[in-house]
């Protein structure tokens, strides 16, 4: 265990003196009315349609084999010598993930195949379990991104998915949509920033 | 702490504005993002009423803000993460150095943080023999070019891609006279994958703390602050006291506005929720930070302005701002709500930016929290001249018209004078150097009578 360094309470104090101090009423807290939220009929076809706008692609797999039959086809995951796979059942791992103590050792990960626990159609992000991931660096790491998520937890909106999580039980939690990107050069966009350059999702029953 | 220069925005933005080609594609860039806004707010029915929730949470929070902290930090403190406090930015400063230091690191990677930007935070580390490398990508163009940033959410929206290439080229080495986005973040993404795998300690800015959980949300579209933490065994992230919100619940209505009010996207790439530290080996410092933001808590007429989640919809609508460049305001936080913010601070320096706008109101409308803006940037103008904080040339002028306007037969005298003298003076009286206002405008035509003259002429019976 390193040094933990001690928090000071100089201040603490005195700014908690300073609020309390003085007393404002607030307006209490709203509850959120689920009629007034969107919903969609195809929820399904509204994720694909938003992923796509982010620069995303979806499949749609009836069976896990085909995953790793539609990868197998990218030239991007066929030259690739680097897969860690969270979905062995889908695809396997190229090297023993388990042998590695520093996520450092990482850094020339070509893909993560990673497990999600729903989708969200409303703005095509899916919901990655922080404890799914060794190190949590595998999903931002790698050159490449495939999730693997069932289309049947798909939600409409983020009030339903974070009713869903409910109360946060692992340290780290992460909506990813799309692929890594920028704009930062005269708004001009462009895919695969500082992680992933392509983002593959495959929505099982 | 040293006293600021006075900001005076026309003279900061007059190089600026003195180049009109650059004026209008700073201009349209910023009106782009407003249009790529406006349709992802339109595609969202309850877009108004996700508005409302998101005031009522805030306008809750702050009033109960001492509350929410205290809850916050019992939370974030029973997972394991360790909470310091600072009043001011000195001490935020003087915290995250101690930590560094018990750690001996000499390399640190940051995502965007507008909070460490206030504190100053770079230059105090740099000073301290800390190599600080910034890693979002505008940021990072910015730190090299030894500049700040113009924008809080578009770091540099006011340089060309040309200007990249040079300075890429110049710190980078990539080919002279290489301007394509594409190659130079790819350009960028190498140079700063060598930082991430160096870094030592990464810290990053917070969007949202819940005081429920204890835990805070990072939103990125570049993936930095993820990379830049997931690597060292080290964490400090550093927030303003108003970045609470009370419940894990309350997320939804901010995540949904925030990413659809900032660029138009309907949500950010990476939205990582962290809750304690990473395992048992690493260590999570949240520094809170005050620097002035529970003053402002007692002012009941800017209370509203600590709403603020930093999307830069004021700014990418502001046409004061568009055509003037973020770097006029002087400012961490510049446009409408920096010319809020920036006078709670000081008012006498930052005095001119409540007149760089022009009351049109766009900010108000587009605000995802429903902050008045323009009300508060009016309040501003009237609370100046109660500190008497306005310069002579103003105060006069207005005692003048308090004095025509009080005066029906002055008035009437005042209004021939002005119909006849538009008649008759040279335009040289009127268009000189001394008349700033008449740089690009003509004076009206004169009516042939006052309004006076035809009512009592057509209507009075």
């Amino acid at each position: 265990m390193i040094q933990q360094t001690k928090a000071t309470t100089k201040s603490r104090q005195a700014i908690l003196d300073r609020l309390l101090g003085t007393e404002v009423i607030g307006p209490g807290l709203p509850t959120v009315d689920p009629n007034q939220l969107i919903h969609f009929e195809d929820p399904v076809a509204k994720f694909i349609e938003v992923l796509a706008t982010v620069g995303g692609q979806a499949h749609v797999v009836d069976d896990l084999r085909q995953i790793g039959e539609i990868l197998a086809k990218l030239p991007v995951y066929s030259q690739a010598k680097r897969v860690v796979s969270l979905v062995p059942e889908a695809v396997p791992s190229s090297f023993d993930l388990a042998a590695i103590d520093d996520p450092h050792a990482l850094a020339s990960l070509d893909w993560t195949i990673a497990k999600g626990e729903f989708p969200v159609a409303e703005n095509g992000a899916i919901w990655v379990q922080g404890e799914t991931m060794p190190h949590r660096v595998l999903l931002f790491i790698a050159q490449y991104l495939a999730i693997v998520v069932s289309r049947s937890q798909m939600v409409h909106n983020l009030h339903e998915a974070y009713a869903r999580i409910g109360t946060p039980k692992s340290p780290f939690g992460v909506f990813v949509s799309g692929p890594s990107k920028t704009a930062d050069i005269e708004q001009s966009l462009v895919l695969g920033a500082h992680g992933c350059r392509e983002l593959q999702v495959f929505l099982t029953p | 702490m040293k006293t600021l220069p006075i900001v005076d925005h026309p003279t900061k933005a007059h190089a600026f504005v003195a180049d009109n080609e650059r004026t209008h594609w700073h201009d349209q860039a910023l009106w782009f993002v407003r249009s790529k806004r406006d349709k992802q707010a339109g595609s969202v029915p309850e877009w108004e009423y996700l508005r409302s929730l998101a005031s009522q949470i805030k306008t809750e929070t702050i009033a109960k803000l001492g509350d929410y902290l205290s809850e916050f930090e019992r939370n974030a403190t029973a997972l394991g993460a360790t909470v310091h406090w600072a009043a001011d930015a000195a001490e935020h400063n003087e915290i995250v150095l101690k930590i560094l230091r018990d750690h001996e690191t000499l390399r640190i990677v940051k995502s965007k943080s507008m909070l460490t930007e206030e504190c100053g935070l770079n230059h105090f580390l740099e000073d301290n023999g800390i190599e600080v490398v910034d890693t979002d990508l505008g940021e990072r163009i910015v730190q090299l070019r030894k500049e700040t940033p113009s924008h809080i959410v578009l770091p540099a929206i006011h340089i060309r891609k040309e200007e990249v290439g040079e300075t890429f080229h110049e710190h980078l080495g990539t080919d002279e006279g290489a301007s394509d986005p594409q190659y130079l973040t790819e350009a960028a993404r190498g140079h700063l994958r060598d930082k991430f795998l160096a870094g030592e300690v990464g810290i990053t800015g917070v969007n949202f703390a819940i005081a429920e959980t204890g835990g805070f949300v990072i939103c990125t579209n570049e993936g930095n602050a993820d990379l830049g933490v997931s690597l060292p065994r080290v964490h400090i992230a550093c927030m303003g006291i108003e970045k609470i919100i009370p419940r894990f619940e309350d997320l939804a209505v901010f995540i949904r506005l925030l990413a659809r009010s900032a660029t138009g996207q309907p949500i950010t790439t990476y939205t990582s929720h962290f809750h304690g530290p990473r395992d048992p080996q690493s260590e999570l410092h949240i520094v809170l930070v005050d620097n002035g933001r529970s003053q402002l808590r007692n002012r009941s007429e800017f209370r509203d302005a600590l709403h603020c989640i930093r999307c830069g919809a004021c700014m990418n609508t502001c046409p004061v701002y568009r055509r003037s460049g973020g770097h006029s305001y002087s400012a961490t936080v510049p446009g409408p709500i920096g010319s809020v913010l920036s006078p709670t601070r000081d008012s006498s320096s930052y005095k001119s930016l409540p007149y760089a706008c022009s009351l049109c109101g766009s900010c108000t409308d587009v605000c995802p929290v429903k902050i008045p803006l323009h009300h508060q940037l009016l309040a501003w103008r009237k609370e100046l001249v109660d500190q008497n904080l306005l310069p002579y040339s103003k105060r006069i002028s207005m005692k003048g018209a308090s004095i025509l306007f009080r005066n029906p037969r002055l008035f009437t005298f005042a209004g021939w004078v002005g119909r006849k003298s538009l008649k008759w003076l040279p335009h040289g009286m009127t268009h000189n150097r001394w008349n700033t206002w008449t740089i690009a405008r003509e004076l009206p035509e004169p009516p042939r009578e006052s309004f006076r003259h035809w009512y009592a002429a057509n209507r009075k019976r």
